[in-house]
């Protein structure tokens, strides 16, 4: 019975040092990993903040004033002013549309009709 | 083990033939036996101990070494759960109030040379100098070949410059990796912005540090790693900002001023949503203050805004008249004596080009602008509680506005506050604010009554400080002011679409060693709008303006400050999303497309 117990004692210390011989390298794979992607993550973060300032330098107000004014005949922009606003019922309504045909005639026989003048439309 | 029997038979025999008792020879042997198994279990509990004593040891070795371990290395981040720890290190950047980026930072490179390492120092003078045309090839011949160790040569270079300076392949000419600030907008917005410059400076990093404005102000906010990836939010409004100074540095060349600035405040919040001063620097390139040169204004560093402190004029004619409808002296249509003569003392109180407005009611004296009439309700108010009622709307002390220059906008009082003090107050001369005060008052007037301090940083919803006038007065004061604009002195202020209401000032500009200039002067305009229901406060001022209008110099605010101020709100009242009031005349203007 004691024998028993000692071998299973044993055999349970062999498992526990195999399952911590294991986590440990797991770990450390996991934290090489983390390191790998939080020096990616700095390095994207730094090329972020790059293009954020370029962008903020090419959307600079005097650059955009320029551009507008060199391409004033292509897009015509001006300063916003009072008189750019409306009211909404100033805004014209689009045409109606047209009516479906239901009843096709034919265009070719009423033109020539028209162009020998027997036909005369009020 | 050979167990020793306790009666020998050999010895019990040999006894028994001499007559001895044998049995004392089994008393021998079982005690020589138990003295055996004595012997035996002390050694193995010593034994014993002596295991246990070995592992007690090297456990408290263990814990030993590992307390001296942590003790004696540099502490570290746990590795696995630090997100972008190594970014964080920067400078927090600085952004408008609709996120966009107003200063931020760039990764570039500083360049240094080691002397004693250098292969051929005159040829890598002459090529540095090649690069850059500012260095000075004697001295730097004399530095690579002197007992110098170490210097710099370039603070900050840009990515081809590093690379002609790496193509000299000379081992002594090194780079150091440095972290620049970039205002991206260049001179927009430089006065708040300030600038930064290089404070602690090693090989591989500099630290940047803000020496003035926002930078300065908020240094510690901006330089704290926790704060690395929340920037800063300001009030200002980019596009606000850049139609601002555009607009003002037009106003300021056709009215010939040296100077000028501007200051949008939204009169609830005290968010500052532009303000500006010209002539203005670039904040990358920030100029060296002024070392000679009697006058601080005249450098692009004076920040006109908070520093300029002058005798702002008339525009403070309208804080006499709302203290006197507050107190319940007069209402609006009072009728006050202007007509002169008027002495306090020796000193005659005389109205502009010497006028005679006669008996007017109060509305009319702000319209007119008669200092007489300010000044008698003025005697009628008191100088203790003038002073009160200027204290409450923050006259007296420097604004709160958050950049390093306010708090040396100290506005000039008398020193004696008598009856002369009172009645020059009351129209702007003898008390000298600079234009942020000037907002910070109108303020009051515009939402209602409530004193607001103004800020720079980004506010949710209105910001009341404590009431200084009631509902009704500040009505009427607004009421007052919209008539300046309909039928007063500022009459070019009319903007189509928006009410604007205001007050002019013009005041002559101090010499710096007493007395007063004939020919410059102060023009200030002071504005509510839309005036039925005010927004916004706008303050403009110009400095020395003087046009040629119908054949004479003008100079008064109404022919400088208020056309300026007009063509401002024009261009501005749109991007702040304010709503013009729409007359049907106004439709021919609009192009009506459908598609």
């Amino acid at each position: 019975m004691k024998s028993i117990l000692y071998v299973l004692t044993a055999l349970s210390v062999f498992g526990l040092a195999l399952w911590a011989y294991q986590e440990n390298y797991r770990t450390q794979q996991v934290v090489k990993e983390t390191q790998l992607l939080q020096q990616k993550i700095g390095v994207a973060q730094a090329r972020l903040a790059v293009l954020n300032a370029e962008w903020a330098y090419l959307n600079r107000p005097d650059r955009l004033r320029e551009l507008a004014d060199l391409n004033f005949e292509r897009l015509g922009l001006l300063p916003l002013r009072a008189e750019q606003f409306g009211r909404a019922d100033q805004i014209a309504y689009g045409e109606d549309p047209d009516l479906p045909i239901v009843d096709p005639i034919e265009l070719q026989a009423i033109t020539e009709t028209q162009a020998l003048g027997e036909v005369q439309f009020p | 083990m050979t167990r020793t029997p306790l009666r020998p038979l050999a010895r019990i025999l040999d006894a028994r033939a001499r007559g001895e008792n044998p049995k004392a020879i089994e008393r021998e042997n079982i005690h020589q036996r138990h003295e055996d198994m004595k012997d035996r279990a002390r050694a193995r509990a010593e034994g014993r101990l002596l295991v246990l004593g070995l592992f007690f040891f090297c456990a408290f070795s263990v814990v030993g070494f590992r307390m001296g371990a942590l003790a004696t290395s540099e502490a570290q981040e746990p590795l696995a759960n630090a997100p972008g720890a190594s970014i964080a290190m920067q400078r927090a950047n600085i952004v408008d109030r609709e996120g966009r980026i107003l200063a931020t930072n760039l990764d570039t490179y500083s360049v240094y040379a080691q002397p004693p390492l250098m292969i051929d120092p005159i040829a890598a003078a002459d090529q540095l100098v090649a690069i850059f045309p500012d260095l000075e090839k004697e001295r730097l011949v004399k530095d690579f070949t002197g007992k110098r160790k170490f210097l710099w040569i370039k603070k900050r270079v840009s990515p081809e410059q590093k690379q002609a300076v790496h193509d000299i392949g000379d081992p002594g000419i090194l780079f150091g990796p440095r972290e620049m600030r970039l205002y991206p907008n260049g001179r927009l917005a430089a006065h708040i912005l300030g600038g930064s410059g290089f404070g602690r400076e090693g090989v591989s990093a500099a630290e940047v540090i803000g020496v003035a404005g926002v930078e300065k102000q908020f240094d510690d906010y901006l330089r704290d790693p926790a704060n690395g990836n929340k920037p800063l939010q300001l009030s200002l409004d980019l596009t606000v900002q850049a139609a601002v100074e555009q607009v003002l540095y037009g106003g300021m060349k056709i009215m010939n001023a040296k100077g000028a600035s501007a200051v949008l405040m939204n009169a609830h919040t005290g968010e500052v949503v532009s303000a500006a001063s010209l002539p203005s620097f670039d904040p990358n390139d920030r100029p060296r203050p002024p070392t000679s040169g009697f006058d601080p204004s005249d450098s692009p560093l004076f920040n006109r805004y908070v520093q300029g402190v002058y005798e702002l004029g008339s525009v403070f004619k309208i804080f006499t008249a709302a203290q006197a409808v507050q107190l319940g002296l007069v209402n609006s249509n009072t009728i006050i004596d202007t007509s002169g003569p008027m002495k306090i003392g020796r000193f005659p109180i005389g109205e502009f080009n010497g006028k005679n407005y006669g008996e007017i009611s109060v509305a009319d004296v702000i319209v007119h602008s008669s200092n007489r009439g300010t000044g008698r309700l003025a005697l009628q108010i008191g100088g203790k509680r003038q002073q009160d009622f200027l204290r409450s709307l923050g006259m007296f002390d420097p604004t709160p506005f958050e950049i390093v220059e306010a708090k040396g906008g100290e506005p000039l009082k008398p020193k004696k506050w008598g009856e002369l003090s009172t009645v020059t107050i009351s129209y702007g001369h003898g008390l000298s604010t600079s234009p942020m005060h000037l907002a910070a008052g109108y303020a009051a007037i515009a939402n209602g009554g409530h004193y607001v301090s103004p800020t720079i940083l980004r506010r949710n919803g209105p910001q009341y400080g404590p009431r200084v006038m009631s509902e009704s007065t500040a009505k009427q004061a607004q009421a007052m002011l919209r008539k300046v604009v309909t039928d007063g002195t500022a009459s070019f202020g009319d903007v189509a679409g928006y009410d604007v209401a205001g007050k002019t000032g013009t005041a002559d500009k101090p010499k710096p060693r007493g007395g007063y200039y004939d020919d410059k002067v102060i023009a200030t305009f002071a504005t509510l709008f839309p005036a039925h229901d005010p927004k916004y406060v706008l303050i403009v001022t110009l400095d020395e303006p003087s046009i040629v209008a119908y054949g004479e110099k003008r100079r008064t605010a109404g022919w400088t400050a208020v056309p300026v101020a007009a063509e401002l709100i024009a261009r501005i009242a749109p991007l702040l999303g304010l709503r013009p009031r729409l007359e049907p005349e106004a439709g021919a203007a609009i192009t009506l497309t459908s598609n």
